[in-house]
């Protein structure tokens, strides 16, 4: 992704900056305009800091009439617009054009509506993702999908990205927990979608806009659904001598009837990483560690522990241990939460991927990781969202080192198109963005892409939101409308006709 | 009038071309157990699934199952059984209610119509379940999304689009659904004698509680009397479902009756008892009788449900149940629909959508069976319908807007 190539500017957009900061201005009065370089130097990237552009004028709209008036102004003189939320995309999806507004909503920071009968939260979309929690935690409510980010991601990247988090497999992810959402198009329409009730009415519009990565409208509103936090939670951390075994191990519990709320792998260099960072009284001679967290009423909590220990010493576990209070499960996950930065410690630079696997496909990816390794003579972290298959290798390099970028993306690509290979995908859960745009035909053959495209063409028809993401090439909706004809016969001509 | 009947996604793909180039509209049909839900359709040529058949991976460790388009989900339902495995989205059966015999239905008509039963409001739709598919467009071309893994964001989720879209999209020929573990054993509380507003905010503080409700229903005193072989006795009950491990099942049950004991006399049903409950609540059972009389399915937020009812009852006679905590509502009329009256009142008490499920021919020719949107959303589910089909040759017109 180093020679990545975004559209090109347009220069008549260029030309006009002033006027377009002026009118901006018009909309949305007060603070709401960044100009100058100085301020706009905070957005010129996102969280993957590798790749920076300034914007054209950073817009901070405050209403949804504002949005809808930006975006119809910038639709009707055709400039460009790049959404931003709180900009902790690991993929680059907020990442900016040099001739588009870049549109921040973190100014939609608002809770609106909070409804425990119909356990809904309605939401602006720059409220954080943690930030929906705080407010219905006293009546013992939170909203599950739990972005390691959540602290500072809002709920409307959330939408953007359809985010996961730990506790996916159980409770499922953004797409399955937000029940509406009110939107923007690139024409200025104002749409809602769903609210406190179920399902759609007419096509799911919402399911396609969630995890669009900012391509088919802006979110101005979102309603979730909160959920009574489980009574218990308690925490295994079990050691195994190889990934083998883990892996087997968490087969088997699935086998067995039981939906861990959360189920963690690391691999030997991350144990090793973690440990040394936060003491979290991981095993150091084990190749491979699961944390099977399982919540629910104390008496379903404590049955199914016992379950899980039996399958985890079936499969070879060398150490099990059962948290017994809250804080030592909380000490069982410090090293996984850390994991990240726990490896930032041992290498002066590392490169995240997220690639989603068939669980069993697991011992051999990790072996194609391996050989990776030794091939490009860069060093591999693994954690491993072991519950749902997402993957999040984590390639040491140091940037410092000519070349080693380079070398460092090249391998990520190799493991995403091993991914793909063995029945897998690009991403789970950072998102294409800019990161993995050029890697979709890996995926994806040019009819499937073209379908993604025309999606968007009945969006925003002339790719004017958010381009240079998700999509290596944008082809023009006329062109994709086009129709090819097979002539020929009817076929089945055997077929009797009535 | 052709009947294709195809075996497989190859010979899809070639009849669809073959429509495209003739400019020749299709009727899709599975077994055809939904055929009567939607604007009436009068094409020339039926485009039949049913042929296109089989799972073709079923791999239980990894909760996921693929299937073509034209499996029978009572198949699907079966291998799953077999491993103690379910769609956790316990899809209805259309054809009780349709007169049609129980039991018909296939994996591609259950993402056509976004099937969901009563553990909708904890474990979604047929919407929240699909991974990936194959299909063709109505521009005569194949294409996939999705894949068979659970977290993925790879590209738009058409698997989501095609949900719902009544066939008007694409045609499906490959479906990967996420399965799950089906519930050890379950039991259901029965509370008597509350009214509907009592029931809606019984039903408010279960889902609310933490005892993991998976079914909360309340059934009238008008129709109580249908359900599991008139085994309830007086009048309404107000029904809570708790799944799971035994232990855990007792203990959630018990904080149930805790919670709700106060408000009438508490009864809990067997498991035998449970199971049958709530498939007659799925399939819409006191109205499956085999009358034509019109039915509405409408979703609106649960705390609103009974509000509607009341209100509707002031125009027309109406008899109804209560699913998804008050938010699902079965209605089966006396008379006429009264589309209009009840879309009204919906959008009045906050939104939601009325489909009518069942009419008459001439009654479902001069209703709009799918709740009609508004104009901005309207003209862009047309632009999305006339990107996948551009000459609208996929069951043209079931869906009003489509």
């Amino acid at each position: 992704m180093s020679g990545l190539k975004m559209p090109q500017a347009n220069a008549a957009t260029l030309k006009k900056r002033a006027e377009i900061v002026a009118d901006m201005r018009i909309i949305v009065p007060g603070e709401g305009v960044v100009d100058t370089e100085n301020e706009m130097r905070a957005f010129e990237s996102d969280g993957l800091t590798a790749y920076r552009q300034m914007p054209l004028v950073v817009v901070l709209p405050e209403t949804t009439a504002q949005v809808s008036r930006i975006l119809k102004y910038c639709h009707e003189r055709d400039i460009r617009v790049v959404p931003r939320g709180s900009g902790t995309s690991l993929s680059g999806g907020a990442l900016p054009l040099e001739d588009a507004v870049l549109l921040v909503m973190s100014r939609f920071n608002r809770i609106l509506d909070i409804d425990y009968p119909n356990r809904a939260v309605v939401a602006q979309p720059g409220v954080t993702n943690l930030g929906i929690t705080h407010a219905v935690e006293q009546e013992g409510f939170y909203y599950a999908p739990d972005p390691s980010s959540q602290i500072a991601c809002s709920i409307g990247g959330n939408v953007a990205e359809n985010s996961g988090g730990v506790h996916c497999l159980k409770y499922g992810l953004t797409a399955n927990n937000v029940l509406g959402i009110e939107m923007v198009l690139m024409n200025g329409d104002v749409i809602r979608l769903g609210g406190r009730h179920l399902d759609a009415e007419g096509y799911d519009l919402l399911g396609l806009m969630t995890g669009s990565e900012g391509l088919l409208g802006v979110v101005t509103e979102v309603t979730v659904r909160i959920l009574q936090k489980p009574e218990t939670a308690r925490a295994l951390l079990i050691g195994f001598p190889s990934s083998e075994q883990a892996g087997q191990c968490v087969a088997e519990i699935i086998g067995a009837g039981i939906i861990p709320g959360g189920m963690e792998m690391m691999d030997g260099p991350a144990i090793r990483a973690a440990e040394d960072f936060v003491h979290a009284g991981y095993p150091l001679d084990v190749e491979a560690l699961l944390i099977v967290e399982l919540d629910g009423p104390q008496a379903e909590v404590d049955h199914l522990i016992d379950r899980v220990e039996a399958i985890a010493r079936q499969n070879g576990a060398t150490t099990s241990r059962a948290s017994t209070s809250d804080e030592e499960r909380a000490v069982f996950w410090a090293g996984r939460k850390a994991a990240f930065p726990a490896v930032g410690r041992i290498s002066p630079d590392y490169y995240c991927m997220d690639g989603t696997i068939p669980r069993k496909q697991l011992p051999r990816v990790l072996a194609g990781m391996r050989a990776l390794s030794e091939k490009y003579g860069l060093r591999v972290a693994n954690v491993f969202h072991a519950g749902d298959g997402n993957l999040h290798p984590l390639i040491l390099y140091d940037a410092n080192k000519p070349g080693e970028l380079e070398k460092a993306e090249d391998f990520g690509a190799d493991i995403l198109r091993l991914c793909v290979e063995v029945g897998g995908v690009l991403t789970g859960e950072h998102g294409v963005g800019v990161e993995k745009r050029d890697l979709m035909p890996e995926m994806f053959t040019e009819d499937d892409l073209n379908q993604q495209i025309r999606v968007k063409c009945a969006f925003d028809p002339n790719h004017l939101l958010n381009p240079g993401k998700v999509f290596p090439q944008l082809h023009r909706c006329a062109e994709l409308g086009r129709m090819h004809i097979h002539r020929g016969q009817v076929p089945f001509p055997e077929l009797e006709r009535f | 009038m052709t009947e294709f009947l195809p075996k497989s996604a190859e010979e899809v793909l070639e009849i669809i071309q073959w429509a495209v180039s003739e400019e020749a509209p299709l009727e899709i049909i599975g077994h055809g157990s939904k055929r009567g839900i939607g604007q009436p359709l009068q094409t020339e040529h039926t485009l039949d699934l049913s042929q296109l058949s089989g799972i073709t991976l079923y791999e239980p460790e990894e909760l996921v199952l693929s299937a073509k388009a034209g499996t029978p989900v009572a198949e699907i339902e079966a291998a799953l059984r077999a491993h103690n495995q379910e769609l956790a989205f316990e899809p209805m059966d259309y054809g009780p209610l349709l007169g049609v015999e129980p039991g018909r239905g296939t994996m591609g008509g259950l993402l056509a119509a976004n099937l969901a039963g009563p553990r909708r409001l904890k474990a979604g739709a047929a919407r929240d379940h699909v991974l990936g598919v194959h299909a063709v467009s109505g521009r005569g071309e194949g294409f996939k999304s999705g894949g068979r893994v659970v977290k993925n964001v790879t590209g738009y989720d058409l698997s989501k689009g095609l949900a719902g879209s009544w066939g008007t999209l694409a045609v499906a020929t490959d479906i990967t659904m996420k399965v799950l573990p089906a519930a050890e054993t379950e039991t259901t509380l029965c509370i008597a004698g509350l009214d509907d507003a009592a029931a809606t905010l019984a039903m408010a503080i279960a889902m609310g509680s933490s005892a993991e409700v998976s079914g909360a229903a309340h059934l009238p005193e008008g129709v109580v009397g249908r359900f599991i072989e008139g085994g309830f006795s007086g009048g309404g009950q107000t029904v809570l479902r708790v799944e799971g491990f035994g232990p855990s099942v007792a203990y959630r049950v018990d904080l149930l009756s805790r919670l709700l004991g106060h408000l009438g006399s508490v009864e809990t049903l067997d498991e035998a008892l449970s199971r049958r409950l709530w498939r007659e609540i799925r399939d819409g059972h006191p109205f499956a009788d085999g009358s034509p009389a019109p039915v509405w399915r409408v979703s609106v937020a649960p705390s609103r449900g009974h509000e509607l009812v009341d209100a509707f009852r002031r125009a027309a006679g109406v008899n109804v149940f209560y699913d998804w905590q008050g938010g699902l509502i079965w209605m089966r009329m006396e008379a006429d629909p009264e589309a209009e009256i009840l879309r009204k009142l919906i959008a009045h008490l906050g939104g939601g959508h009325a489909t009518l499920v069942r009419a008459p021919l001439p009654v479902r020719a001069a209703t709009p069976v799918f709740q009609p949107l508004p104009p901005a959303l309207a003209a862009l589910s047309a632009r999305l319908k006339a990107q996948f089909d551009p000459k609208g040759l996929l069951n043209p017109a079931r869906m009003a807007f489509a």
